[in-house]
């Protein structure tokens, strides 16, 4: 195995697109490594893209936060601008593993590893994340949830890096939630994950919504009938009935020994319910 | 196969070595440089016996590459006690029987010493989440997280007792 540490992203996607043999990158490498552990893959080539100016790096922009692809759960859990705009993406990715996994865990990691269950994943959907991509064609911008094509699958082509996570600026009365089921209190894989974000408008009626769910798919999954089931309504119970009843019918889990697929399906429209009103709460309405 | 040349900093002290590509900071640490007290549990992240701190970040050394960390500062149990004198949360870990075989007790001291260093006066949900990433198969939590506790307020009440003096 070659390891290799570059200091531009061209140069990683160069070193990506040329070699012949297995090439992965690592960022934070808590799934990368412990894939090489246990055998699961042999890499020819490692790229760590940690030595990238900016990759390790949350900036404030005009149009909203831009995230290097390196940065750790832990750097975004302290970032208080960050937390106070999107506190559901932060906790999402907060609920990733240990203090020792959040001192290297990364969201473009969660995401290009593609696990159905990850956590992140629901909440940069439903906050509307964009991922930059560097390739040997050059730059391109894509919605996260056209990364993860199914279990472990990406649509990334060969040499491309997702650079950065873009998440949107903020419109006033705004909040996003996550919330996950895991038979423990902490240190677990999500049996459901569902991400709630919505936009109120002054007399606290939903203008925007986007709820995405997690683990009960191949992939996590945006619901825009959830989302739709809240749009207009100051989420009375009907409407939250109906959220709940959207998630429910936008389940295809599988049964497994962590939850069946009856529970899972239920408990997606209870959790639905539940972030819907804790995003509701942080967007200021009641 | 030739070998990658990486200049760090462990426990305050300029090293050098050199180490294979897929080689794990773990094992740098164990197999080159005789720093055993870093232990191998699961070897997949998951048990925190590997703890250290990089950069002051706590982490296992077993995800790590070896080859990550040139230019960084390496935290390891090494550098905890202050020569003979050792560090408040190890006396405490003595004094309350918070270890029984020992192979988690590295890990779990470093990972609480990151955790007082970040939050000095922890509750007690929060040093147990704090060290959720640490298992230990012998002793138990409850002994682990009254040790914490204990060095937590000694390390207090020493630093009002320095500012009352200040």
């Amino acid at each position: 195995m070659r390891y290799e540490s570059p200091t531009s992203f061209k140069a990683a996607a160069e070193l990506l697109s040329k070699e012949k043999g297995q090439a992965f990158i690592l960022a934070g490498g808590t799934d990368l490594l412990v894939r090489m552990r246990t055998g699961f893959i042999e890499p020819d080539l490692v790229v760590d893209i940690k030595r990238i100016g900016g990759s390790r790096e949350i900036k404030k922009t005009e149009s909203g936060f831009k995230i290097g692809a390196a940065v750790s759960g832990a750097e975004l859990g302290e970032h208080k601008a960050l937390k106070k705009a999107w506190p559901g993406v932060v906790e999402a990715a907060n609920l990733i593993g240990s203090k020792q996994v959040q001192g290297r865990c990364t969201m473009a990691g969660n995401l290009c590893n593609a696990s159905p269950a990850a956590d992140s994943v629901p909440a940069l959907v439903a906050a509307g994340a964009k991922a930059v991509i560097v390739g040997p064609k050059g730059k391109r911008k894509v919605a996260v949830e056209e990364i993860p094509t199914g279990p472990g699958k990406t649509s990334l082509k060969k040499g491309e890096i997702v650079e950065s996570i873009i998440l949107p600026k903020r419109a006033p009365k705004s909040g996003d939630a996550y919330l996950r089921f895991i038979p423990r209190s902490e240190m677990d894989i999500a049996v459901v994950g569902v991400g709630v974000n919505v936009t109120l408008d002054a007399k606290g009626i939903v203008t925007k919504a986007r709820v995405a769910l997690g683990a009960v798919a191949p992939t996590v999954r945006l619901v825009p009938a959830a989302a739709k089931a809240l749009i207009g309504t100051k989420m009375e119970d009907a409407a939250l009935d109906k959220l709940a009843e959207a998630c429910a019918a936008a389940c295809s889990p599988i049964d497994d020994k962590r939850g069946t697929r009856e529970f899972r399906i239920k408990v997606a429209g209870v959790l639905a319910r539940r972030a819907a009103i804790i995003a509701r709460q942080r967007a200021g309405g009641k | 196969m030739s070998g990658i040349h990486v200049t760090t900093k462990i426990n305050g002290d300029e090293v050098q070595f050199v180490c294979e590509a897929d080689e794990s900071l773990l094992d740098v640490l164990r197999n080159r440089l005789g720093l055993t007290g870093a232990k191998e549990g699961c070897g997949t992240g998951d048990c925190g016996a590997c703890s250290v701190t990089v950069d002051g970040r706590l982490t296992c050394s077993c995800l790590v590459l070896g080859a990550e960390v040139d230019g960084h500062d390496i935290g390891t149990i090494e550098g905890m006690a202050m020569g003979d004198e050792l560090h408040p949360l190890q006396k405490k870990f003595i004094e309350h029987a918070a270890l029984q075989c020992g192979i988690c007790t590295p890990g779990f001291l470093v990972a609480a010493k990151a955790l007082l260093d970040h939050n000095p006066e922890p509750t007690e949900t929060e040093i147990r989440f704090g060290l959720a990433g640490n298992l230990c198969r012998c002793t138990g939590y409850d002994k682990i997280v009254r040790a914490v506790q204990a060095a937590a307020e000694e390390m207090n009440s020493a630093k009002k007792i320095q500012q009352k003096v200040a």
